[in-house]
This record gives structure tokens, sequence and C-alpha cells, in this order.
């Protein structure tokens, strides 16, 4: 049950994706591209996701525990150092590069295998060396 | 317009998805993070990863029942410029511990300053990317 649910919050995100168009890197560097012929789905996108995911945390609230697991998991990092800011630095020029971040990569699997196949192998790659850099910086 | 309406409807779609990943199993759905754990070092609770991965990657046939056909997009990028893109972006999102769902649907629904910085220098990153590639 409780991989189902994860299942299916996974196709729910997966569709809402696909309904809003952002599974298109077209479109999200649509907007992106302020300059150019300028695309505000991606802000329609953020508005509709933010306003529901607001209510429906402060609705949770931190009290009690969610249905399949012991407590709830909040970051509890405020810290804004230098290691956030690259890391966003980082991945808004890879980000601007194909207009693929990781949720709509997903999606894009099984439509476009080859293209993604190549973007996913980098990310991935990526991911591992990172979190290889930051533990031993750690350790 | 009607592109706005979908990206609107499509937007409540993936706070739904939010809400009930952290009514269900306490979790922030940041998608990078979700990801990376599930390359090594394995997280232990890999299992619902898996399955809201999955999840993800499956729902465009969820579309072709729907609509008879899979959704259309365009990449037109060489392989180069993918892979590195990738890299950037698998670096990136570990580094900064999140993405546009972690920290940017998640942290800012969250009141999260950290994710409101991290949120506008991403954004801010891939506007000038984009400036400079395209014009």
């Amino acid at each position: 049950m409780n991989l189902l649910s994860a299942l299916f919050i996974g196709l729910l995100f997966g569709l809402g994706l696909i309904v809003s168009g952002m599974t298109n890197p077209e479109k999200v560097l649509g907007f992106l591209d302020i300059l150019g012929d300028w695309d505000a789905s991606l802000a329609f996108v953020m508005v509709g996701a933010i306003a529901v995911t607001a209510a429906g945390y402060r609705w949770i609230g931190r009290a009690g525990k969610p249905w399949f697991d012991l407590k709830y998991q909040m970051p509890n990092n405020v810290v804004i150092d230098k290691q956030l800011i690259s890391g966003a630095i980082l991945f808004g020029v890879g980000w601007g590069l194909v207009g693929l971040c990781p949720g709509p990569a997903l999606t894009a699997i099984i439509i476009e295998p080859w293209a993604l196949l190549v973007f996913s192998a980098a990310m991935l790659s990526g991911m591992v060396i990172a979190r290889a850099v930051l533990s031993m910086r750690q350790g | 317009m009607h592109d706005y309406l979908l990206a609107l409807i499509g937007g409540t779609m993936i706070g739904a998805a939010a809400v009930l990943l952290m009514a269900s199993h306490g979790r922030i759905m940041g998608v990078s993070g979700i990801i990376s754990r599930l390359m090594p070092p394995v997280a232990n609770d890999w299992h619902w990863r898996i399955a809201f991965v999955i999840g993800v990657i499956v729902a465009p046939l969820i579309a072709l029942l729907i609509n008879g056909k899979l959704p259309s997009i365009q990449i037109t990028h060489s392989p180069v410029v993918l892979a590195i893109g990738g890299l950037l972006v698998g670096t990136g999102t570990v580094i900064g511990n999140g993405c546009t769902s972690g920290h940017g649907v998640c942290g800012l629904s969250r009141f999260s300053v950290r994710s409101l910085v991290a949120t506008m220098i991403f954004m801010l990153a891939a506007v000038i990317t984009v400036y400079i590639v395209r014009h």
C-alpha cells in the first residue's frame, strides 16, 4: 500500500507535468527566454503548485505522523552558504542549457529515449560525483 | 490563454502530489533528492523512491491511453550539450540540495528563505544562460 501510494503520487506528478506542458523543454526554455517570444506558462505552473502545496502543508502541520512512516522529515537546514549558492548556479546553468530538470526528464524518457539516455546518464553521474565529493569534505 | 489554464491545472496536480507525498510518507517532493538517493550510496528507504520514479516515468503511457498519443516534446540539442547540461543539473542539484520541485515548489510552500534564495539564483542563472545561448 505504501509502495502503491508512492507509485500513484509519481503518476500524478508526471501527469501534472504533462498537462502543464513542462515535459517539453522548448516550453520551459520559452519561459526562461524572457527577451524572446515569452511563454509565461511556467509561472502559472508554479502558482498552481505552490498554492496547493502551501495550503496542504499547513493543513498537515507537524503533529501526528504520516500514513506510512514514523515521522515527517522536513529539512531543517536554514543556512544560506556558498554551497547552496554554487549548487543553484550550476543547476540553473544546466537547466538553461537544455530546459530539462530531474522531474520532467523522467517523464521524457519514454517519449525521447535516446536524448534522455544521454541526459540521464550525465545527470546521474553528476549526482554520484557530487555526493562523493560532499561526503569526502564532511568526512 | 488555453495554455496558461492547462499550466495552472497541471500545477495544481503537481501540488496535490507534493501534499500527498508529505501526508503519506512525510517527505518533501524534491525529485533531485529522490533520485540522487537511489544512487550509491543507496538510501535505506529506496523502495518508495523507486515506486515514485516508476510512476513518473510511466505517466506518459497514461496520457497515451487517454489521448491516443504520447505527449509531443521537442529536444533539439546535440548529445554533447545534453551531456553537459545533465552533468550540471546532476552536480548542481546535489550541491544545492534541491531543484525546481524541491526548492521551487516545496521549499517556497514552506516559506523557506533558503529555498527562496536557491530558487531566485537558479532562475537567474537559467535566464542568463538562455540569453547567452539565444541572443
